[in-house]
């Protein structure tokens, strides 16, 4: 059968691929391109462990078929850091003990980040509601909704 | 397992593909057939997709609403216009389900899921179809009654009335896990005032049966009187009469017919 060309835009670098009929975008970007950071988890919409941003919008790349992300701008945990300096939001988790095992960080992080994007300053239950479709199963939270909420008290205190 | 995509401008060359072909199924926002495709759903070998901006539509007049089947739950919860309608789509799912899910595709999400539904099922929803012999408008009832045969056509929109007031449609999702969990039962309650007596009341439930059904018996305990304490006992007392749940991880059959009466008394009395 043959492939479908595919060009988007991935952490602001323009990709070309190949992809086979009915692909998700998770294992365009894992085994085509070679980005592991966003994880599959259940593949069925219920961890957010797969969570990007497409176009700003926080998306499960596992549900999205990865031929409609064509000429769209994909962001994954990768693009955050600047250089070898890490992202408010990374630095937050590391100072809040955010991540144990850290197979849902990729996942928080970029559900944390859409939300800090359109809402700068979120309350406690706009936190908790950001992250409510990713499963975390190390934590119980609690260091996830802190660090979270310090990323964007700190980004007040830079602005 | 490698399917064919086949992707057209027009919802009309995508109806066709779907009428002509029994394996092919419309590809909304994702959330229910990339994860057939992910669990290795043989039954699946194209999928269809329409990039028409018909189907993205949201036309409000003063007495209905509509909705084009592509419109997500994150774009309802953007539109003013639509509050009435914010509490059910506000339910689904986390913010990225609700990026993508969209309310043609809740239509044919199976127990426990739906929920969207359980709303439009309260609102007397009309379901605009387009198959291989043209389009047509389907009460949603009749839908949901033949809904496993209607993969062969697609829907292009939904519309339904608008509550004439907000105290007038009332939904509840029963969930264990908050704020985001599958549904232990579903409720929605349409009910209309007229010179203070209840007329044309619907109420309808999810993952109490196959499909949302309507609570008939409890629709009949209200009609005529005014919504006062006696009427929602014996709603309440009616509101299980005529499901089938099932048993299932979230809630056993015998605890979601328990319960069901408890959660419409409080979405009737206005309790949390």
């Amino acid at each position: 059968m043959p492939k479908t060309a595919l060009q988007f835009h991935h952490n602001g670098r323009e990709v070309a691929l190949f992809v086979d009929g009915g692909v998700n975008l998770l294992v365009a970007l894992r085994e085509i391109i070679g980005d592991m950071t966003p994880k599959f988890g259940c593949g069925q919409g219920g961890c957010g462990a797969c969570s990007v941003l497409i176009d700003g919008e926080l998306h499960l790349s596992c549900l999205t078929l990865a031929e409609t992300a064509a000429g769209r701008a994909v962001e994954t945990l990768d693009g955050l850091k600047d250089g070898p300096n890490l992202h408010p939001l990374q630095r937050a988790f590391m100072e809040h003990f955010a991540a144990q095992c850290g197979y849902c960080t990729p996942g928080m992080l970029m559900a944390a980040k859409a939300l800090l994007d359109r809402n700068p300053t979120p309350s406690r239950d706009e936190v908790v509601e950001a992250i409510s479709g990713n499963i975390c199963r190390c934590t119980g939270y609690e260091p996830i909704i802190n660090a979270v909420l310090a990323a964007a008290a700190g980004g007040r205190a830079r602005a | 397992m490698t399917v064919t995509v086949k992707t057209f401008a027009t919802s009309g060359e995508a109806a066709a593909a779907l009428s002509s072909d029994r394996s092919a199924r419309y590809l909304g926002g994702g959330t229910l057939v990339m994860r057939a495709l992910n669990e290795g759903d043989i039954s699946v070998s194209t999928v269809v997709r329409a990039t028409d901006q018909a189907l993205a539509r949201i036309e409000v007049t003063n007495l209905r609403v509509t909705i084009g089947a592509g419109v997500t739950f994150a774009r309802i919860l953007a539109e003013r216009d639509l509050g009435f309608l914010h509490a059910p789509a506000r339910s689904i799912g986390g913010p990225a389900v609700r990026n993508m899910g969209t309310v043609g595709g809740n239509l044919f999400a199976p127990s426990p899921f739906g929920d969207f539904t359980v709303a439009l099922l309260a609102l007397d929803a009309t379901i605009a179809m387009q198959g291989g012999l043209g389009t047509r408008d389907l009460p949603i009832e009749e839908f949901l009654q033949s809904r496993d045969r209607q993969n062969g056509a697609l829907v292009l929109a939904i519309s339904c009335q608008r509550p004439a007031s907000a105290d007038a449609f009332r939904y509840r999702k029963v969930a264990r896990i908050k704020p985001k969990g599958g549904s232990v039962i579903t409720l929605a309650a349409h009910l209309p005032v007229s010179s203070g007596r209840i007329s044309g009341a619907r109420i309808a439930l999810g993952s109490m049966a196959a499909t949302q059904i309507r609570a008939r018996a409890a629709e009949r305990a209200l009609e005529g009187r005014s919504l006062d304490s006696s009427a929602i006992s014996a709603a309440a007392a009616a509101i299980a009469e005529g499901t089938s749940p099932t048993d299932s991880a979230l809630a056993s059959a015998w605890y979601r017919r328990e319960v069901a009466g408890v959660h419409l008394r409080r979405l009737l009395s206005g309790q949390e």
